[in-house]
Order: structure tokens, then sequence, then C-alpha cells
């Protein structure tokens, strides 16, 4: 089931978080977290709730600053530029940095195709037939075109919901992201679909760099090259997946992967 | 005790009699108004009612067809202010809903809707009438939009907040700006639901007579100007109605049966857009 | 956040149109009292007390207007009230499902009824039988009233107070209703756990949770009462003066500024007018502020469940 993305993504690069710190309000969230992401590769980022994964991959989209009263200090860079430098525009940021969410969220008034098309239509984009060109692409990089080519103009709503996030990958690839972060997408999902959307991640991670969160250890050791492991808003341990699965440095580390806690 | 119970028990039929006897006194009156609609003012209805200008006082015949016209020249006036203004404001108020602004305007927005219609009728009056030395089918129509805004605005703000957060944030994600995202991803998604509240509001300034009596004024003749008055279905029938004109009493009866028409149709197609409406909890 | 070039005009936009709304009150207010002002320097305060309309002799007091106004109203929720209420328990308590939808439905479409058609009906159909039965019904019976002396002429007080109450009926009902239903199921358990009838439930756990919804429901009726126009005037008789018999014709203020306002012969007479427009525009704005104070409260109040 190889499918290459590669007409889709034009590059794709690795990210560096520098002494990152997050707050909403007064309540420090992520304290100084300093992380490579490799290209090309899936980075896992597992943790008990409430750990700040989920608050860091917001950080790397700039989506965190988005709710009242959120902040955040540090250095991300993605490729060579700071994505937070001063002359950075925040939306230029989240077209080349793809999101998809736990629960999939197909825009509810839109078919299929526009669902796909979304980020390109929005942008200005009016070459119809490279839309078309770039919806078929992106479904066949979600593994989701055969199931719905012959219909395209139906409701996004109207697949399952393994498909549906399915389509939400289609839909967040179609813009050409240089990553794509993926924040718990099969948690809402049955364990069909759920390996489904881990396989589909290892064959884009041949194109594009992967970012993870998720709370299921086993997913992450099955899923990704690299894990980071955080803990009440701190990068804990970082390294080969294998690594920290089998010989963790940290006590806490092992506590959590052994299940004393989370 | 058995005593005490069955004078309760008594009680408390009588009670769920008397509940019964309220709810037919209330619907008395509109089954009676109904009724004389259909049976009066149809009989009344013929094609001339739809195409002739209203006839000299006394003489049978004539329609009310620039009425008819007139209000949908007025409504249409109408919506052009209301619509707009309602949309997007009811858009502030949902998108920034704890804002001084969003407040007070939402307060202002339901006394708004209890000022009585002839209130804005003199409004409209002094702004537009006075300056002008003359009624108008625009002063109308300033009159009966201003009367629509709040009601678009109220309903646009109720449905706009209903739509998920994880709508915003998917079109967030994809890198569309936050003012494009509101306007292009979330307004769409709410936009049956909005209809819905255009409809409403349309459907009951349609029916306002007060606001009209002397902005609008009424009109003998057909008039397509803005600046001049002009016929309104509403105002001819409250004239043919205290007229001492038998043929005309049977007209007016017509008209209202016209008008409760349009009224019923634009609340049935309301109901069609919310039942249109993508479900959003 | 940095916004983006989008961003700021439109929230200005958005901002602007909700500011509209507001300001459109306050603009209502500065162009009445404007147009007010001559009428307002002439008359001040002595404009409410004065009976005394006559246009010719330019001499013009609202009395008559704001009895007949206070008057129409009061009679009008003195019937829809309990009615109104009635008809409310009768739909959130006893009504089988399958039937309130439908009677729901009917209630609202009394009140989407155009005020005019209403009055339309009023002059033909309510004002004959006023005169033919129930005048003289009232009369033989409490004839020695104040109340109900003199002849019942059909179009009057009464008649007026009748048609008002049809009109709000069905504001009572809707919001009655509503606030009837959110009264939580525990509170109904809790009385009929005692033992507790139907109606005593109703009586004892609904109805008094119920209460202030209930009371902003009147507040709303009554000012939508004050401001009614059309049916008033097709039916009231629109003589200004105060009597105490309900069959005498009256005038409220809204159906004289309805009335006379195309034919006011002079700037003082048009003043006038819009002065007795102004008093009704403070007086509605008032009722109904308040009566959205009440139902507010009734909305944040505690575990009331949000449909």
């Amino acid at each position: 089931m190889a499918h290459t993305i590669a007409g889709l993504i034009d590059r794709t690069t690795g990210i560096q978080a520098e002494d990152v710190h997050a707050w909403f309000d007064r309540l420090h969230a992520l304290r100084g977290i300093t992380m490579t992401i490799p290209e090309r590769k899936i980075t896992a980022v597992i943790g008990p709730s409430g750990c700040g994964k989920s608050t860091f991959l917001r950080c790397v989209n700039r989506m965190h600053e988005l709710v009242p009263g959120a902040r955040v200090s540090g250095r991300v860079l993605l490729g060579a530029e700071n994505i937070y430098g001063d002359a950075v525009d925040p939306v230029l940021v989240r077209r080349r940095v793809g999101m998809v969410f736990q629960k999939p969220n197909p825009f509810p008034t839109m078919s299929i195709y526009d669902n796909v098309a979304a980020g390109l239509t929005l942008a200005g984009e009016r070459d119809r037939r490279k839309v078309e060109q770039v919806v078929e692409q992106s479904l066949r990089a979600a593994v989701l075109w055969d199931e719905v080519e012959d219909r395209l103009h139906k409701p996004g709503t109207s697949l399952s919901g393994g498909q549906q996030q399915r389509l939400c990958i289609a839909r967040a690839l179609a813009v050409s992201p240089e990553v794509l972060l993926m924040d718990e997408p099969a948690s809402a999902l049955d364990p069909a679909s759920t390996l489904r959307i881990e396989e589909l991640a290892r064959d884009l991670v041949k194109d594009i760099t992967i970012v993870i969160v998720t709370h299921n250890m086993q997913q992450a050791a099955r899923v990704s090259d690299v894990t980071g492991f955080f803990l009440d808003g701190e990068l804990i341990e970082y390294g080969p997946t294998n690594e920290i699965f089998t010989r963790p440095k940290e006590k806490r580390t092992e506590d959590y992967i052994t299940g004393r806690f989370g | 005790m058995d005593r005490r119970y069955r004078w309760r028990r008594w009680k408390n039929t009588a009670m769920a009699g008397l509940t019964l006897l309220c709810t037919l006194v209330v619907l008395t009156p509109l089954f009676l108004i109904l009724g004389f609609l259909a049976r009066t003012g149809a009989s009344a209805l013929n094609w001339d009612f739809f195409t002739q200008l209203p006839g000299a006082a006394g003489e049978p015949g004539g329609g009310m067809a620039n009425a008819i016209a007139g209000t949908f020249v007025l409504i249409s006036l109408a919506a052009a202010i209301g619509i707009p203004i309602g949309v997007l404001g009811g858009t502030f108020l949902s998108e920034y809903p704890r804002t001084r602004l969003s407040q007070s305007a939402r307060f202002a927005a339901d006394v708004m809707n209890g000022i009585p219609s002839i209130v804005m009728g003199l409004f409209a009056y002094v702004l537009i009438v006075l300056p002008m030395r003359h009624f108008s089918a625009l002063s109308g129509g300033v009159a009966l939009g201003i009367m629509l805004i709040p009601t678009v605005m109220r309903t646009t703000e109720e449905i706009v907040r209903l739509v998920p957060q994880s709508v915003r944030e998917a079109a967030l994600a994809l890198g569309v700006p936050r003012w494009k995202t509101t306007l292009r991803v979330v307004i769409p998604t709410a936009a049956a639901g909005i209809v819905t509240g255009i409809m409403v509001g349309l459907a009951r300034i349609a029916g306002e007579t007060a606001p009209l009596l002397f902005t609008a004024f009424g009109n003998r003749f057909w008039n397509w100007e803005l600046l001049q008055p002009i016929a309104a279905l509403p105002l001819q029938i409250f004239a043919y109605a205290i007229s001492p004109f038998d043929d005309w009493h049977r007209q007016a009866w017509a008209g209202a049966l016209v008008l409760v028409t349009i009224v019923l149709v634009a609340n049935v197609a309301a109901r069609y857009a919310a039942g249109r409406q993508v479900k959003l909890r | 956040m940095p916004a983006r070039s989008g961003d700021r005009p439109f929230q200005l936009l958005l901002a602007v149109m909700a500011a509209a709304v507001p300001l459109i009150i306050g603009a209502i207010l500065i162009a009445l009292v404007a147009a007010a002002w001559p009428a307002i320097q002439r008359f001040g305060a002595a404009f409410f007390i004065t009976s005394t309309w006559d246009p010719v002799a330019e001499e013009f007091g609202v009395l008559p207007f704001i009895y007949g106004t206070l008057v129409s109203s009061a009679l009008a929720l003195l019937i829809a009230v309990p009615l109104g209420l009635g008809v409310a328990i009768f739909l959130a308590e006893l009504v089988p499902d399958w039937l309130r939808a439908p009677i729901r439905f009917f209630v609202e479409l009394l009140a989407a009824i155009p005020s005019v058609v209403i009055g339309l009906w009023g002059i033909f159909v309510l004002v004959p039988w006023v005169r033919t039965v129930l005048g003289p019904a009232l009369r033989s019976t409490l004839g020695f009233l104040p109340l109900f002396s003199g002849p019942p002429l059909g179009i009057g007080m009464l008649t007026a107070g009748l048609i008002l109450a049809a009109m709000v009926v069905p504001f009572i009902v809707a919001v009655s209703t509503e606030v009837m239903r959110t009264v939580p199921r525990s509170q109904r358990e809790a009385a009929l756990a005692l033992g507790a009838t139907g109606w005593e439930t109703t009586r004892t756990a609904v109805l008094p949770y119920a209460r202030s919804g209930i009371i902003g429901a009147i507040f709303l009726a009554l000012a939508r009462a004050l401001g009614e126009t059309m049916a008033v005037t097709m039916v009231i008789g629109n003589v200004p003066q105060i009597r105490a018999s309900l069959f005498a014709p009256a005038y409220t203020i809204p159906a004289v500024i309805a009335n006379e306002f195309t034919e006011a012969t002079s700037d003082l007479y048009v003043s006038a007018l819009v002065y007795a427009g102004v008093v009704l525009f403070v007086v509605t704005v008032a009722v109904n502020a308040l009566a959205r104070l009440l139902l507010s409260r009734v909305a944040r109040g505690p575990a009331l469940i949000r449909e």
C-alpha cells in the first residue's frame, strides 16, 4: 500500500524547539521545552493527561496563542526560521504546519470534495483543474480515494468516523504543509480504524515529517521513530523509541511506561 | 381522611378541567379569525383584486394590486437595512460575547424589540419625512428596517454561537485568517439558521401598519419611486376597514387573507430553513 | 496576537454593526425629544395631568390617553394572565406529548396574526358581539356597578381590553410554558412523593419556582399591550374622555398618534403628539427593561437546564 505523496508535498523539514514556555493566563503549562523533531521521522509525544503534550503541539503551529490569555515564549525553528519571530505571520505558519485533531472535524456544510479543497479555495485558488488534481492526490495519499471517488459531492459528515479522520488528513495535506501534527488522531476511533491511521502515518512519513501526540503507549511504540516523554509541562526524556521503551534513562519515564501512574 | 382526600381529588380534576377550558377559550379567537378570513376573505378574492388599483370611494370594484406590490417593495427596503446590520452585528455578539459592547448591544436589542412600532414610525418621520417634506417609501422602509435589526441580530447570535469551536479550529489550522474563517466558514455553517431568523423577522414586519401611517403613508396609484408615498397592504386594509362602504369592508377581508397568507408562508419558509440547518450540537 | 491585515478591519465592521443598536435607541430618544421640544417647553409636566385635548385652542393634555392606555392594558392583563397561565399549566403539565406541539403552534399563530387583521375582526365580529351579547349580559347582572353603567355601544374600553387580551395571551403562554418546563423534575418528584395531587404539585413545586419568570412574562405582555396601536384604535372609540364605565369609548396614546398625526394642522399639534410618543417610548422601554432583567435572572437560576 505504498502511496507516495511526493507530488503533493514540495518539501519537508525538521523542527527545533528551544526553551519553549507556554502559559494559560497564570498557569505555566510548558516549562522550557527543548527538543528536536527530525525530518521525515515520526516523533511521538507521550505522557499522562495534563502533561502539556497537546499544548506543545499547538505551540508548533501557533494555535495555542488563539486561546484568550494564552502566551508563548522561546523559539521554534521550522527549518532555519523561528516561527515566533517578530515579523512572522501566524497564518502563514499554519499553512506550513498542518494539524489533524482528536475528534474528526470535517466542515459540516461542505461536501467531501469541498472539504479537501477548503484550504486551497479559501486561500483564493481559482484554477479549477489544479484544485481537482490536488483533491484527488490528497485523497489518494490519505487512502480514501477509492472509497469516495464516486460520491465526492456527498456531505463530509456522511462518512464513518475513521473515514472522516482520513478526510481531515487529506484536507490537511492538500495545502502542502511541511510538517503534519496529529493530536491523538485515533483516540475517538475504533481499533480497526486506528490501525489504518497508524499505517497511513508510516506511509506518509516517507515524504513528510510527522509529530503525533498519543496517550496510548503501545501506539507510540508501534508507530514512532523518536519519542518524547512529558510530565507536568517538562520534557523528561527524549530519544529513539525503542530505547525509551526498553532502556529508559529516567526513573519517571520507566514508572510511566510500566504503568505505575498515568 | 377519606372525605378530605376526595375533595383534593375533585379539586385536581376541576383544575385540570379549568386549564383545558382556558386553552379552548384562548384558541377560540384564533379559529374565529381564521374562519372569517377563509369565508369572507376568500369570497371577495378575485382576479381584479390582484390586478386593479383601488376604485373611487363608494364605488364597488377595484383591487389592491398596488398595495401588494408596495408591501414587497417596503419589505425589500427593510431587508436591505436590517439584514446586513443584523447578521454582522449578531456575529459580533457571538464571536466576542463578553465585551462591554456585546453586553450593552444584546440588552439594547431586546429592549428595541419591545419599542412600540408606532414610535419607530415617529422616528422615521422625524429623521426622513420632515427634512424631505413629504412621505416616502424610503421612510417606511427605514422604519421597518430598524425594527428588523434586533430580531435578526439576536437569532444570528444564537445560531452562530452554536457553531462548534472544532469547525473554527479546523479552518484556522489550515492557515485561514481569523476574519476569513468567520466570514466564509462559520457564517455559512450557520446560514440556514440565520435565514430562519430573517424570515421570521420579515414575517413580522410585513404585517406592521402603525409605522407606515405617516411614513409610507399609502398611495392610490402605482408608485415605484422610493422618494414618493407608496401603498401597502396593511395600510389599505386599515383604510378600508374604517370606511363606511360595504364593498370596501369585503375587500379589507380579502386583503387580510392575502396578508395573513404572506405571513404564514414566511413562517413556513422559516421552519423549512430551520430544518435544513446542519445540526450543530 | 499580532493581527493579520484583514482581521482588524473586519472586527471593527462587526463592532460598528453591533453598536448600531444602542446608538439607534439613543437616536430615537434624541430625535423624538427634539421634535417634541416645542410642546415640552409649552406644557412641561402639566401635559400629564391635564385632560383637555383641544387642537383648535392648542391646549394639549394627555391624561385621558394615559387613562385609556393604562385601563385597557390593565383589563387586558386581568383577562390574559389567568387564561394564559391556565393554558401554560395545561401545556406544561397536563397535555399528552403528541398534542403539545400542535396547540403551541396554534397559540403562536395567534401571535403572528398582524394587528390590523385582529382589529378588522374586532370591528366586524367582536364589537357586535359585545354590543348584543356580552354587554347586555353584563349590564343585566352587574349593571349596578359604575363599571358597567351606560349603554354598551360595542366599541369602548371593554372591547379594547378584550382584544388586547387576545393579542397578549400568546406571550404569557409562551414564556410561562418555557419557564415551567425548566423546573427540575426533582422538584416535582419531591411533591409527588409526599402524596400530592397533580394540581397540588403544580401549585407548590412548579409555580413558585417559575414565579419570577412568570412575572417577567407579565411585564413583557404589559409592554406589548401599552404599545399596541391598530387593533385598539379600531375598537376603542377614539374619544378622549375619562369615564368610569367600561362601556364608554376611550382613547389611548398610540391610538391618538395613529389617528391624528397626519391630520395635525399646526406645529404645536404635531409636537404634542410626538411628546405623547416620548411618554409612550419611555414607559414601554422601562417596563421592557424590567421584564428582561427579571427573565435574565430566571435563565441564570440554579439547576435550570437550558434547552
